[in-house]
């Protein structure tokens, strides 16, 4: 047992990482051989309607895909324990059941908390 | 074949790191700091931890990394800034290399074999790793599952003031 | 070696099913959405259009591939190759058939939720690195909505893996075999219906398509894709969409199983071969798929993010609760 079983079990998915690498790359590399190449300075400026375009591309932008992220890391961090809890759901005492339920009050707690302070609201009022 | 692999692994990850470390562009360091999570959660496997591998994916690869991503959008950060740091100085230089040393030598000589616990290989293998942690989580440290909560609210609540600010 | 040689086998055949499954669901897709307006759809390649999609895949080898002058050039060319690997890699958990996987993984169901989360990097990095402001916005604007509904997803597993007690995709079909109704979507009904929204908006399609808000965003992230490059997002798109339907059937339609009562009263429908039933559901879910993209108008964004977080979620969780009373009851 062990190491064996280990890469027995994960052998698979590291044919299936390689096989599907060399698929998308080997047809990139014979789309390269036969499609043409006939760039000109036109062709290759970004697409903005016609319009040359002005500036800098990577500039700031709307705060709110950031709050998008915060909030996801949190209730990642949140759902990643909610995994082994369901998974053992059958095995634990009472009092780790209530543990359980004590935590998703205390996330719905920050939920609505943020609800409240209108976090969610995501349309510009 | 396995040790072959696990060496493998554990040459790319220096390398990986030199390389997140020397980057110019902050979003091409978050991408090799992504390659390198990837290979630590590989490391996990050897341990047999596959819980532990796919909490490495999920969160540290998935979440954590994607809001660094979005903290260097939202900077307009294309460069480092260039000005003058603490680590340019040669005092500073030799104060992070004498610390370093000081750690490494503090944790080599301190490398014992683990104790016999009533988790044995046997008992995870035949119950399943995630069980296992499972059981263990919920049986044993009740405390730390409930500082858990606590310490996800408080950002929470910092999410929450900065999209109050934010309007 | 035999066995490394076996293994390369049954990836040849499940990729070679699959990849064959995407170019056709392409032709149906076209066929279906047709129909549903009065049109014919394609019709002039083969008989009743059948060999449209390999022409189409012929096509695209001859396309110019166009990399923008101010694009970052190597993150703009792996990204697709980045969203592809990570899609295909899911397809070496799914249990075809009782005896048909290619890694029998303890942690199955968690490994799909892993590579979805690595998966959104190809998008960010896709509309990062074009350098145009459309490929930008919708890159973010993908990245935001993956992110949104991955929560929701998460939630509605998460009541699966309470009821079944296991992570272990083929176990969860095997348990879900033993209960009353034989399939956790009638039970879950919440959960089945959070999951089938969160999967719809995970693989970008209808009504959730907003990378392709083409009014807005011209073509989101994609904008600047071209050639080649552009058919290998087609192609993950496709197969995330597979990979949604495998999930759907694993998990709340009982896989390759068909519930008890229905072979009490029906026994011969227990000679039909697994693989059947579990084609049968699949090609169900992909239906669904082109149909609602035929039926509903697409939604706004920040209608998007808020069914995301204030239905779904809460939904979520009401679902998780009456699981585990269900669960504790002891039925």
């Amino acid at each position: 047992m062990g190491q064996d079983a280990l890469t027995q079990r994960y052998l698979p998915v590291l044919i299936v990482i390689i096989i599907s690498f060399i698929i998308g790359f080997s047809m990139l590399l014979i789309s390269r051989l036969i499609r043409p190449k006939r760039p000109y300075t036109l062709k290759l400026t970004p697409y903005e309607c016609g319009i040359p375009s002005t500036e800098d591309t990577w500039e700031r932008f709307n705060v709110k895909f950031y709050i998008v992220a915060l909030v996801f890391v949190i209730f990642d961090v949140e759902i990643i324990f909610l995994y082994p809890w369901a998974l053992v759901y059958k095995k634990i005492g009472f009092y780790a059941l209530l543990e359980m339920y004590l935590f998703i009050f205390i996330l719905l707690i920050g939920y609505f908390y943020a609800i409240g302070k209108k976090v969610f609201n995501w349309s510009k009022e | 074949m396995i040790y072959l692999i696990f060496a493998y692994f554990c040459a790319s990850m220096i390398g990986i790191t030199l390389m997140a470390l020397t980057r110019k562009n902050p979003v091409h360091s978050v991408l090799w700091l992504l390659l390198l999570f990837l290979h630590i959660a590989v490391l996990y496997l050897f341990l047999n931890a596959e819980f532990l591998a796919v909490v490495q994916v999920i969160v540290y690869a998935g979440a954590i990394l994607v809001m660094f991503l979005f903290t260097v959008f939202l900077l307009g950060a294309k460069e480092l800034p260039k000005g003058k740091r603490y680590t340019d100085l040669p005092e500073g230089k030799a104060l992070i290399g004498l610390s370093l040393t000081g750690v490494f030598i503090g944790a080599f000589s301190s490398i014992t074999t683990a104790w016999k616990g009533k988790y044995t290989i046997e008992y995870i293998e035949k119950i399943g790793n995630t069980k296992a942690l499972g059981v263990m989580l919920f049986n044993e440290y009740p405390l730390a599952v409930f500082l858990l909560g606590i310490i996800l609210l408080i950002p929470m609540i910092a999410v929450a003031v900065i999209a109050w600010r934010a309007k | 070696m035999i066995e490394l040689i076996i293994i390369f086998i049954k990836t040849a055949v499940v990729f070679g099913v699959v990849l064959a499954h995407v170019a056709y669901t392409t032709y149906a897709e076209r066929k279906i959405i047709g129909r549903a307006q009065a049109r014919m759809g394609p019709m002039e390649v083969g008989p009743y259009g059948l060999l449209q999609p390999i022409a189409d895949f012929i096509k695209i080898f001859f396309k110019e591939d166009i990399v923008p002058m101010n694009a970052e050039k190597v993150l703009f060319q792996i990204a697709p190759l980045i969203v592809l690997v990570f899609t295909m890699i899911n397809l070496t958990v799914i249990p075809f058939d009782r005896n048909f996987i290619l890694a029998d993984l303890n942690i199955g169901l968690l490994f799909i939720l892993a590579s979805a989360s690595v998966a959104v990097y190809g998008i960010i990095l896709a509309g990062w690195s074009s350098n145009s402001r459309y490929s930008f916005l919708g890159g973010l604007r993908s990245a935001s909505q993956v992110l949104s509904y991955e929560i929701a997803l998460g939630l509605s597993l998460a009541g699966v893996v309470l009821s079944a007690g296991s992570l272990n995709l083929r176990e969860i079909v095997i348990a879900q075999h033993n209960t009353v109704f034989g399939v956790y979507a009638i039970p879950q009904i919440i959960g089945f219906i959070v999951f089938v929204i969160s999967a719809f908006a995970e693989t970008n399609r209808a009504p959730f398509d907003l990378p392709e808000a083409e009014t807005e965003l011209v073509a989101g992230y994609l904008t600047e894709y071209s050639a080649f490059r552009y058919a290998l997002f087609f192609l993950a798109e496709y197969v995330a969409m597979y990979i949604m339907a495998f999930l759907c059937a694993l998990c709340f339609l009982g896989g390759w199983t068909i519930p008890k009562f229905i072979i009490d009263i029906l026994p011969f429908l227990e000679k039909v071969p697994g693989i059947l039933w579990f084609a049968i559901k699949v090609y169900a879910f992909i239906f669904l798929y082109i149909w609602v993209r035929a039926t509903l108008p697409r939604y706004r964004f920040d209608q998007l993010l808020n069914i995301g977080w204030k239905v779904l979620i809460p939904a979520g969780i009401v679902n998780l609760l009456i699981v585990a009373f269900i669960k504790r009851l002891g039925l």
